[in-house]
């Protein structure tokens, strides 16, 4: 007979092995298709271009990550700051920053009135945000198109009221990439920081106001620093999304406001260099991983106290 | 009461005056002057909260429910006040309108003479210590002592003094670095109690503050709080659903029911001269008898038992006689007597229930209804009674009580 001991480590062998059994699939699916594809495209990065696109197996160069800041002189072949370049990696970011920001500021409202809704109608209300993800995000950003061109509505009524007389040239612009990422990445905004408001106990918002904090002291030392998870979670979900958008820039954004994703898809089409668009890919992805640490870690050392 | 519990999604605040405004004025008082920007004049022997007329309405047109249907008290200074009542009965709802959460559909709330009924919380002088203590979980112990005081302006040498003191007076000095996640029950009701009372409000509401605890640490908080309020000399209007805290530690007690204030009296008043039925039923064990009001003089009456025995009774206050009258004996205050012997009342003892200190007597009346008596017990005392035996029942000069309804 087996003792007590032997038969509870046998269960925990069998327990172990289950669990590795069941998260194998997941497990070679993210070695198969995410990890896998990002060793070959380090690899691509270190190679010489191809002539017709693809690159030359078996080569080994520095052409691609040089290429990344520097382009050659055409007539004397020295290396100069590739000044394209830099404005698309300071657009991509700057644009990315103020979506974020700004969503924060539409969808912290927005989800604090969801959150103070009785629970039946806060179903609604989320279910209304999350009414966009239903439509294909080309269709949408199509669709913003027709609202801030030249002849859609915004310029056809503020002509018509007569604010304007010229149509405003939206379309285009920063500004118009700005528009349609806000658009599109407010949603992810929104759900987080709803989902933390949603656990907030608002009898601590009532302690508050009971020991003479006023509406801007509750929300600034009270609903603030209890949500903040959501707004983490928030900010990292438009924010990388934001940083490598590429339907929004090419369809808002015109040929000439490009970001990064547009900067990368030219490299592997037009571009004919695959080792820069592969080393643009990793920059991008080494960008956003330091971006995400930072964040973390200041959000997370800030919650001292202030007084 | 069901509302209370869902009715609260977000605090609804006026709009006036306008917050920020508690920045300035902030120097806060000892026991006189402005608070907030709120002028307290300090009026000593006046009524600390006075309620006139307060009415509350919960929902619109069909849904309507009067939480509080005018309702008018005074809370004097300096005193330990109990409202008492099952969930439903509006306590709650008074204490919120007294802290400023929700705003009364009618009447005034005076605190010492001035109307602070359309305050917003954060201008009243008043404090709370919620039910589930609702301690920021996001601050430590000092933290959320230091709150109110922060919220005021203090200078930071006052608070940290003013902290020090209040953890000194709670008893939570070791733990005063600790998250409030971190400390057990008994000691986030101490935070919460000193958390309240760093600001030194005028008056202290306290919403069933002890009904978390175990038994042994309520019984220990119950003193506490009364060491607390003795101490501090601050008014304390203390919300329960429990009879026994209500009686122990209340200098003055309100019974409520269903939106109304039945009674306001000392614990022995409300238990010796319970004015209404539902008083004399919610606290304390109760037997009641039926009768006429033979003859009243001075408070006094003599009724006429449905049994044809005349005992003396004393009247509710207001009371004018109209048919029959319910009287009410306290278990305690009845005696069991040999059945021949001059008794009020004779039955049959249906049931004995030993209770240590005492034992309860389970009788039933010649007239068929329930009576019960308790008698204290002591060693070798007692005769020997058995279910069966038949017995009577003195009512002494000083047992029974008329109600009103």
């Amino acid at each position: 007979m087996a003792s007590a001991e032997e038969i509870a480590r046998a269960a925990d062998a069998r327990d172990i092995r289950d669990r590795w059994l069941l998260s194998a699939p997941a497990l070679v699916i993210i070695l198969l298709a995410a990890i896998g594809p990002l060793f070959v495209m380090l690899a691509y990065s270190f190679m010489l271009k191809g002539d017709y696109g693809d690159v030359q197996f078996g080569t080994f160069s520095l052409d691609g990550w040089t290429s990344v800041l520097f382009q050659r002189d055409i007539f004397d072949d020295t290396l100069g700051l590739a000044d394209a370049h830099l404005t698309i990696f300071w657009r991509s970011i700057s644009l990315s920053f103020y979506t974020t920001v700004l969503t924060l500021l539409f969808g912290f409202p927005t989800a604090y009135f969801i959150a103070t809704r009785p629970p039946k109608t806060r179903e609604v209300w989320v279910f209304l945000v999350t009414i966009p993800f239903w439509t294909n995000l080309l269709i949408r950003t199509f669709a913003m198109q027709q609202v801030i061109r030249n002849e859609g509505l915004v310029n056809t009524a503020l002509m018509a009221l007569g604010i304007i007389k010229q149509p405003l040239q939206i379309m285009n612009t920063d500004t118009a990439i700005l528009l349609g990422m806000i658009y599109i990445y407010l949603p992810l905004m929104v759900l987080p920081i709803y989902a933390s408001m949603e656990k907030l106990d608002f009898r601590l918002v009532e302690a508050g106001y009971d020991l003479y904090a006023g509406r801007w002291q509750v929300l600034r030392r009270i609903i603030f620093p209890l949500i903040k998870p959501g707004v983490i979670a928030g900010s990292i979900l438009v924010f990388i999304p934001s940083l490598g958008a590429y339907v929004i820039p090419r369809v808002l954004g015109g040929g000439k406001n490009m970001m990064l994703g547009n900067l990368i898809e030219l490299q592997f089409s037009a571009g004919r260099n695959w080792p820069l668009g592969a080393a643009i890919s990793i920059t991008l992805m080494a960008v956003v991983m330091i971006a995400l640490l930072v964040y973390v870690r200041n959000a997370s050392k800030s919650d001292g106290f202030h007084g | 009461m069901h509302r209370d519990s869902d009715r609260v999604i977000a605090p609804q605040l006026p709009s006036r005056p306008a917050y920020g405004d508690n920045q300035t004025g902030t120097h806060l008082p000892q026991r006189a002057g402005s608070l907030n920007g709120v002028i307290v004049p300090e009026q000593p022997g006046k009524n600390a909260i006075e309620v006139r007329g307060v009415r509350k309405v919960f929902g619109t047109g069909e849904n309507q429910v009067a939480a509080l249907d005018t309702v008018s008290v005074s809370i004097r200074e300096n005193e330990f006040f109990t409202l008492l009542g099952p969930s439903g009965c509006g306590k709650t709802t008074l204490l919120r309108l007294i802290a400023g959460f929700d705003f009364p559909t009618a009447g005034e709330i005076l605190l010492h003479g001035q109307d602070i009924a359309p305050l917003p919380p954060f201008k009243r002088p008043v404090n709370t210590v919620f039910q589930s203590y609702a301690l920021f979980p996001h601050m430590t112990v000092a933290q959320n002592i230091g709150f109110g005081l922060e919220m005021l302006g203090k200078p930071k040498a006052e608070i940290e003094a003013r902290v020090a003191q209040m953890l000194k007076l709670v008893k939570m000095e070791a733990l005063k670095a600790r998250r409030t996640s971190q400390i057990s029950g008994g000691q986030q009701q101490r935070v919460a109690l000193a958390r309240a009372l760093a600001p030194q409000p005028k008056v202290l509401l306290l919403d069933e503050p002890l009904s978390a605890l175990d038994y042994k640490l309520r019984k220990e908080m119950q003193i506490e709080l009364k060491r607390l309020q003795h101490e501090t000399g601050i008014t304390f209007i203390f919300v329960t659903h429990d009879q026994e805290e209500a009686l122990t530690m209340s200098d003055r007690i309100a019974v409520m029911s269903a939106g109304k204030i039945l009674q306001v009296g000392t614990p022995r008043d409300i238990y010796d001269r319970p004015a209404e039925r539902f008083v004399a039923d919610f606290i304390g064990e109760s037997n009641f008898l039926k009768g006429e009001v033979k003859s009243m003089a001075d408070g006094r009456a003599i009724v006429r038992l449905a049994s044809g025995t005349e005992i003396p009774a004393s009247l509710p206050e207001g009371f004018t006689p109209s048919g029959g009258i319910t009287l009410v004996v306290r278990p305690e205050h009845a005696q069991i007597c040999p059945a021949e012997a001059n008794a009020s009342l004779s039955g049959t003892v249906e049931n004995i229930v030993y209770l240590g200190t005492d034992t309860h007597f389970h009788l039933k009346l010649d007239d068929g209804s329930a009576f019960i008596v308790r008698r204290q017990n002591s060693r070798g005392g007692g005769e020997a009674l058995a279910p069966g035996s038949r017995v009577g029942v003195v009512i002494g000069e000083n047992a029974a009580q008329v109600l009103k309804d």
